[in-house]
């Protein structure tokens, strides 16, 4: 590299208020009661989980709420150990995408139950239950993590 | 009906850490060489295309405010294109279709990132929104990690064989960036060196990995009656295709792509290819991490599903291989992110020009670009030939 003449530093920094909205409200209230709910595409049929308002494919309404498998099997998963700014959780974590029992998407969250060291005894298609904390806030980290069933 | 259309302008930076300069500086670096390139001045360009990754990556909301004059935009109509990764490709396909429309004869289209300004990965957690994916999917490693897994698992590939396959992949573009002289790492690693390096995101190892690099690319595209006019060589457009999947990462199949998989179709309906493997010459495929690039050999019908790790263990894909693919090194050894899709069309350009010095494919005639961007979301494709 020819010369280096420095560099300025300057931060942006900004709040933000994202509105919940009733679909994602109804999320976080089932969450509270240790209950994973999503709803159904009348038109193509697929179950997703979180629910949503619309279907992202066939674009029309979303049937009503309903209670889904809290059991499922991991799709795939992976280690976090780096931390990211601005992430919001803590390293090390593991992630898992999991297929809850009756859905027909890839649900995404904590895997726990084994030690972060451990993390090569996981394979994909492992079952997993959601493990919920006791203090519950009505928020995506209620489950605390799916553990190996 | 679209008119033909043709790239006769390629302008690059030397990529990597560029910290002696300003971001306008390193933008007119590759902005004046495209120009040289297709001996024109700023004033016979008509409009100008740009795009980078999004404002949290920048430090500076719509960037192409303050890289205007270095755009040499000042007086000329300019739109901004970005979708993350992906946007290189998408700013060819801009360009492209502003030609092709009979809107314009000669158009400069720019895309550029100067990542050691910024935070490359906290800019990544804030494509993802706030109430889902922003707690799980933080950084691109961990994303690509849980393909990585998926594809593995879908095929039964054993741990190891994917390894080799990767360390094979990461073995070869790191020696073909040595014959780039634009390339940003430029370090000739053993197989050992490869295998042992530390653990980035399991299975993820360092040399799997893309830098951080700062860099721009600028394309003149114009019309046929332009190129004719100015009596130069043209890298054409044949095909181009663009796909983009749900939102959340878990409502689709990352494995059997759709948008990888139709964005390419697309491309090779439009330009008349059956056979992708055969007919194309060389592919520039954005492999910023070596694994997805083994997924998507399969969704460009390079291999059949299932067949990349062996493909390309049995070279296939190698500089003297069938189908060669990133002989520039690819994004594995130069990302600066808003380029980096320009940087594949750049290159295939140049492959199909026969200028693409000592990492040039024989008789090159028909060349595959392409880029991925969001959380695993779009993917373009733009397919040029010498003819």
């Amino acid at each position: 590299m020819d010369k280096h003449y420095g560099t300025l530093y300057s931060e942006v920094k900004l709040p933000f208020k994202f509105s919940v909205g009733p679909v994602f409200f109804k999320f976080y209230e089932a969450l509270k009661e240790k209950k994973i709910i999503g709803n159904t595409c009348p038109k193509c049929n697929m179950t997703l989980v979180p629910p949503r308002s619309f279907c992202p494919v066939c674009y029309v309404e979303m049937g009503d709420f309903q209670e889904v498998s809290q059991q499922g099997k991991i799709v795939s998963w992976t280690i976090v150990n780096q931390p990211i700014h601005g992430a919001p959780l803590n390293v090390p974590y593991i992630v898992g995408l999991i297929r809850l029992e009756g859905t027909d998407c890839n649900f995404l969250h904590l895997v726990g139950g084994i030690e972060p060291s451990e993390y090569q005894k996981l394979k994909p298609g492992i079952k997993v239950k959601a493990r919920w904390k006791e203090d519950r806030k009505g928020h995506l980290l209620d489950i605390a993590f799916f553990e190996p069933i | 009906m679209a008119r033909r259309v043709g790239i006769i302008g390629i302008g690059q930076t030397k990529h990597g850490n560029r910290s002696e300069i300003t971001y306008p500086d390193l933008v007119r670096e590759a902005v004046v060489a495209a120009l040289k390139d297709a001996n024109i001045t700023p004033e016979d360009i008509e409009g100008i295309v740009f795009g980078t990754m999004p404002s949290m990556m920048e430090g500076v909301a719509l960037n192409h405010l303050y890289l205007a004059d270095a755009l040499c935009a000042v007086g000329k109509p300019i739109l901004k294109t970005e979708t993350c990764g992906s946007t290189g490709v998408s700013l060819a396909l801009t360009g492209y279709y502003w030609v092709a429309s009979g809107m314009a004869d000669l158009i400069m289209v720019v895309g550029s990132e100067k990542m050691h300004e910024g935070d490359s990965q906290a800019t990544m957690t804030t494509v993802a929104e706030p109430f889902y994916l922003r707690y799980f999917l933080s950084g691109a490693p961990g994303v690509f990690a849980l393909q990585s897994h998926q594809w593995s698992h879908r095929y039964n590939i054993p741990d190891k064989k994917a390894r080799e396959a990767a360390t094979k992949l990461s073995y070869d573009h790191h020696k073909d960036a040595l014959d780039n002289p634009f390339a940003h790492i430029k370090k000739e690693l053993s197989v050992e060196e490869i295998e042992n390096a530390k653990v980035v995101v399991y299975p993820i190892r360092l040399w799997d990995v893309c830098p951080n690099s700062d860099g721009a690319c600028a394309l003149i595209f114009a019309s046929e009656e332009m190129v004719k006019r100015l009596g130069r060589d043209a890298a054409w457009i044949k095909g181009v295709g663009y796909r983009g999947d749900e939102y959340w990462f878990g409502d689709s199949d990352k494995v059997r792509w759709q948008s990888a998989i139709e964005a390419a179709k697309e491309a090779y309906k439009m330009a008349g290819i059956t056979n992708p493997r055969k007919e194309l010459d060389v592919a520039e495929i954005y492999n910023p991490f070596t694994y997805l690039e083994l997924a998507f050999l399969e969704c460009f019908g390079f291999s059949e599903p299932g067949k990349a790790a062996d493909d390309t263990l049995k070279g296939t894909f190698s500089r003297d291989g069938e189908l060669p693919c990133d002989p520039s090194g690819g994004v594995l050894c130069t990302n600066p992110i808003g380029a980096t899709g320009l940087v594949r069309v750049a290159e295939a350009s140049l492959q199909v020009l026969g200028r693409a010095g000592s990492h040039q494919i024989d008789g090159a005639k028909l060349a595959f670009a392409h880029a991925m961007g969001g959380i695993s979301q779009f993917n373009g494709v733009m397919i040029v030939g010498s003819e």
